[in-house]
């Protein structure tokens, strides 16, 4: 093979078309030659060549018809979208053969001037994909608390999640598209942070001749009342808003608005504006008010309280058990269970205060009780007493019910079987020899997936990779070394003693830096269960690919299995990583091959990681579980408060043998009974599954940092 | 003057250093003192902790020799090694012997990054044997009446390597230290800066925002540190939005978006 050229010359025709032949071996034919490639590619500039190559490489593990295609129309799109615009088209159809056909993938690749048309606009615009995460955490740090951004046709809020338009086009600089992104997401906090729903919106405007030109009214009115509001503790912001208020407002609208602009303007007076202003005219089209669904308002608000009522009463019934365990010994009867909570007054922009009591003696309320109790103050602007009856319908109950039903006898050991015990929480007592685990290959996948999840985080992993580095453990000095970069004083003041006292200087005088390791070992636990379909498997997967990539800077010594099964007589653990595996073309194989099965009998496959992890070298012990809520199995009763139990137990174990359990769960509504069963362990929520392969990579460098 | 006193002398806090009480901290710390107990100061980077160990020792008028901590700390280096002079070997006291000896307070600051095995030669210290036993030299040092150790750990880091031990944690009485609330925070941005009142004010709103983020993008939000950094350069005339960028945006993370997001939160309130 001839030598390849130094990167800043031009590949030439022989080359390109070996290498051509090379990627796109498979679609060749004596009518489809690499060589007609290469006319319109050997004119291309180096980096351009380079560009066509990689992305060829790529493409063809997909497909190599998709990529003889996007071969041939490389040049022209180069030279109408460049590198960037090149890149977004062939991954628009990359992404359209995945969904759809190699023939519609075809045709997306063709419609070459449809696409330049779009990217051209794009150009300018801000659009949701970009600006969602950083709308996210801009909002959380205004708010204090996680408020959801999702993509909807018009900005609205319903105080939990805040919509935005796709994207926003009005100027010709994206950073000013993005203040209009900013200034929308400000004022639908605003909304919620000013009361805008504390009012009977929906009557309000229903009197009205038209009532959706008196919504449409009222949510400009709220813009101007709010904006002020913000004067006074975001200038920045408020100052952003003003730049975005076009049109200019004409004297009539300037003084029928002028009382929203007083400190204590409240949502009344608003109102009072509205029922004032003559509404045959629409209201002034600034860029960024924020629409009002009054209904959607008052159901989310709804959902919630008792979202919240649930949790709370959930909460409560487990610190009221934990508590009488703590203290059994007094009379049961004497004590009726029964919260109480004092609270301070409410003052101007701070917290309240709560202090909580079980029968009359103070207690400590836990963190998820504390913020459930300030999150129902917000709403109701006070705590009803049966928000304090621990436990309630719907809400996970501790009290003993039925164990599994059906067959009772032990299970029988098999070669290449283990047996486990597993906890009965009814009767306080594990059944022996339970469960019955095997363990297999995760039959490999498509390779293919590894190689996109590394392109689309090719940013993301280079900063992991680099944070990971920091982590690697910093030189450390060795004494008394034969050799080494300095002269080991202890050593030598020990030895010149020895000489003085006439015995011969020792040989090892030196010290020598020497990286550490890391004495750790991990196991990575990952939930392939049915309800994992979709979504979640890709998330767990691509999470896996990162996490990968990063601690192979730095070398812990780490493992990864599945599990998943169908009853306690057929539990399966699937490897995907041994511990003395290396991280090769195997391990990603597996890792894409990592598809949902069954059910999820979550304790049995935590015994059996604790064994594994026990009999590996190290000094800290850690098992990261990664899974999609609740516990459940088929048929025998395990789902529920049986599962959660047992569970709880399996994390106790391993974290009494010394292991670090840290749970990474993917569920929304997993609140209620988490805490509780994560007892011994530690756990982070994921809410948005499209942030978990960040987030399993982030939670271990916290971990061990 | 002998040199142990010379010595001490050079430990300690000549002037009353500015600290806020945040709520009966110094009362709580004089009273472990009194009576012999250890203490350990537990809360997040930069929220005072230094600094009321020097506002204390000054108090008590004590001496204050504070040992950093970091992963190659050994208990030689606390203890103190044999050193040569001219073809003799002399022994030389480690910070920690050397506050014994002076009835000092000796203060280790982060003892979790310290090594594993550092953390155990305190633990005579720290019951109520409270002696220093010094391996090289067959000696045991008692520790006198005025003597008080000192740790201080941030519970921050979820780290499983960085636990402080049980058998550790368990000698000392543990005082709990947070960011101050909002107006005293303002108080001490401007006392140490020099920055009015509104943009003290204005520095305060900016650290509750990043603070909101822990969890979510930060692994911690701006310490008071932090604040007092930005209002140092906004007093020298730097612009505050550059300011707040390059004492409290910068050092928290290096993740574009998070960044991206803390300069938005800034451009907001400045
Ligand atoms: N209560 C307070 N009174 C006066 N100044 C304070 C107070 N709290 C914080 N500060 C200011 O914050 C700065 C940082 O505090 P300090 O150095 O004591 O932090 P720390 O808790 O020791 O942090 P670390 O854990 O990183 O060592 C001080 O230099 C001082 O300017
Ligand atoms: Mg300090």
């Amino acid at each position: 093979m001839s030598s390849w050229p130094r990167s800043s010359e031009r590949l030439p025709a022989g080359l390109l078309e070996d290498r051509l032949e090379e990627l796109l071996e498979a679609c060749l034919s004596s009518r489809r030659t690499a060589a007609a490639l290469v006319p319109g590619l050997a004119a291309l500039a180096r980096p351009q060549q380079d560009f066509v190559l990689h992305w060829v490489g790529i493409v063809a593990r997909s497909s190599a018809e998709l990529a003889y295609q996007f071969a041939a129309a490389a040049p022209r799109a180069l030279a109408l979208l460049g590198e960037r615009g090149a890149e977004a088209w062939l991954v628009e159809a990359m992404d359209v053969f995945d969904r759809e056909s190699m023939y519609a993938a075809s045709a997306a690749l063709k419609d070459l001037s449809r696409f330049a048309r779009a990217w051209d606009a794009q150009a300018h615009a801000a659009r949701f994909e970009d600006s969602a995460r950083v709308l996210e955490l801009f909002l959380c740090g205004l708010a204090g608390r996680r408020l959801r951004v999702d993509a909807g046709e018009e900005p609205w809020t319903d105080t939990e999640t805040v919509y935005l338009p796709r994207e926003v086009t009005l100027f010709a600089a994206r950073s000013r598209n993005f203040l209009v992104y900013k200034a929308m997401a400000a004022l639908a906090w605003a909304q919620a942070r000013f009361d805008t729903f504390s009012a009977d919106l929906a009557a309000a405007v229903s009197g009205s001749a038209d009532p959706a030109r008196a919504r449409a009214w009222a949510a400009f009115l709220e813009a101007v009342r709010l904006g002020a509001k913000l004067e006074r503790i975001l200038p920045g912001l408020a100052r952003d808003l003003r730049a975005l208020q076009r049109p200019a407002l004409d004297a009539t609208i300037r003084s029928a608005v002028a009382p929203l602009a007083r400190p204590d303007a409240a949502i009344g007076e608003t109102l009072a504006v509205l029922r004032a202003l003559d509404l045959s005219r629409p209201p002034p089209a600034w860029p960024y008010v924020v629409r009002l669904h009054p209904g959607r308002v008052q159901e989310v608000r709804a959902a919630r309280i008792e979202r919240e009522r649930n949790a709370l009463r959930t909460v409560l019934a487990g610190l009221r058990d934990e508590l009488r365990r703590e203290r059994p010994a007094e009379a049961e009867g004497e004590r009726a269970g029964r919260f109480e909570a004092r609270l301070s007054d409410p003052t101007e922009g701070a917290e309240r205060s709560v202090e909580l009591f079980l029968d009359g003696a103070v207690v400590a309320p836990p963190v998820d009780a504390a913020s459930l109790i300030q999150s129902i103050l917000q709403d109701l602007g006070e705590l009803p007493p049966e928000y304090l009856e621990p436990a309630g319908a719907g809400a996970y109950v501790s009290h003993a019910g039925p164990g599994p039903a059906g067959d009772d006898e032990a299970v029988q050991a098999e070669a290449g079987a283990a047996v486990y015990d597993e906890w009965d929480y009814a009767r306080r007592h594990y059944r022996r020899a339970w469960c019955v685990l095997r363990s297999r290959d995760v039959h490999p996948g498509d390779a293919a997936f590894v190689w996109r999840a590394l392109e689309r985080y090719r940013p993301q992993i280079a900063r992991l990779k680099r944070t990971f580095e920091a982590l690697r453990g910093e030189d450390r000095l060795h004494r008394r070394e034969p050799h080494g970069d300095g002269i080991d004083l202890d050593a030598a003041v020990a030895g010149l003693a020895d000489v003085a006292a006439g015995r011969e200087l020792p040989a090892r005088l030196f010290v020598r830096r020497h990286r550490t390791e890391r004495s750790i070992a991990v196991m990575f636990l990952v939930d392939m269960s049915g309800s994992t379909k979709g979504w979640i498997n890709d998330a767990e997967r691509e999470a896996l690919v990162l996490l990968c990539e990063a601690l192979d800077v730095l070398g812990d010594r780490y493992a990864i299995y599945g599990f998943s099964g169908m009853t306690r007589k057929r539990c399966e653990l699937y490897r995907v990583k041994r511990f003395d595996e290396p991280y090769g073309a195997a391990v990603k194989g597996r890792i894409a091959g990592i598809a949902p099965q069954d059910y999820t009998r979550m304790g049995v496959a935590i015994r059996h990681i604790t064994r594994m992890l026990l009999a590996e070298e190290a000094r800290t012990r850690l098992l990261v579980t990664l899974s999609d809520g609740k516990p459940d199995d088929f048929g025998d009763g395990y789902r529920g408060e049986y599962g959660i139990e047992d569970t709880r137990q399996a994390l106790f174990e391993a974290r009494r043998a010394g292991i670090h359990p840290f749970c990474i769960t993917i569920d929304e509504q997993a609140r209620d009974y988490l805490p509780h069963m994560y007892g011994a362990a530690n756990y982070v929520l994921v809410n948005d599954v499209r942030r978990l392969p960040f987030q399993v990579a982030s939670v271990y460098r916290r971990l061990t940092g | 003057m002998d040199t142990r006193a010379h010595e001490a002398d050079q430990y300690l806090v000549k002037s009353e250093p500015y600290y806020e009480p945040v709520a009966d901290e110094a009362r709580l710390f004089e009273a472990a003192y009194a009576s012999r107990v250890p203490v350990l100061l537990k809360g997040p980077t930069g929220c005072g902790k230094t600094r009321f160990m020097e506002f204390m020792a000054w108090r008590l008028g004590r001496p204050l020799v504070t040992v950093s901590c970091h992963d190659d700390l050994t208990a030689s280096d606390l203890v103190g090694r044999y050193l040569i002079v001219g073809a003799e070997t002399v022994w030389v006291d480690g910070p920690l012997a050397a506050a014994v000896r002076l009835g000092a307070i000796c203060y280790l600051d982060e003892i979790v990054e310290a090594r594993k095995d550092t953390t155990v030669v305190i633990h005579p210290l720290a019951d109520d044997r409270r002696i220093l036993p010094v391996e090289k030299t067959g000696e045991v040092l008692r520790a006198p009446p005025e003597f008080l150790l000192a740790l201080s750990y941030n519970p921050g880091y979820q780290s499983v390597l960085k636990e402080l031990k049980q058998s550790t944690r368990q000698r000392f009485v543990a005082l709990e230290f947070g960011y101050p609330a909002a107006a005293l925070e303002q108080r001490i941005v401007a006392r140490e800066t020099g920055v009015d009142a509104a943009t003290a004010e204005r520095l305060v709103r900016v650290a509750g925002m990043t603070r909101n983020l822990k969890g979510n993008g930060l692994d911690e939000g701006a310490s008071t540190r932090l604040l007092v950094h930005a209002g140092k350069l906004i007093a020298l005339g730097v612009p505050p939005r550059a300011a707040c960028a390059a004492a409290i945006v910068q050092p928290l993370t290096d993740e574009p978006e998070t960044l991206a997001a803390l300069h938005e939160l800034v451009a907001s309130v400045f």
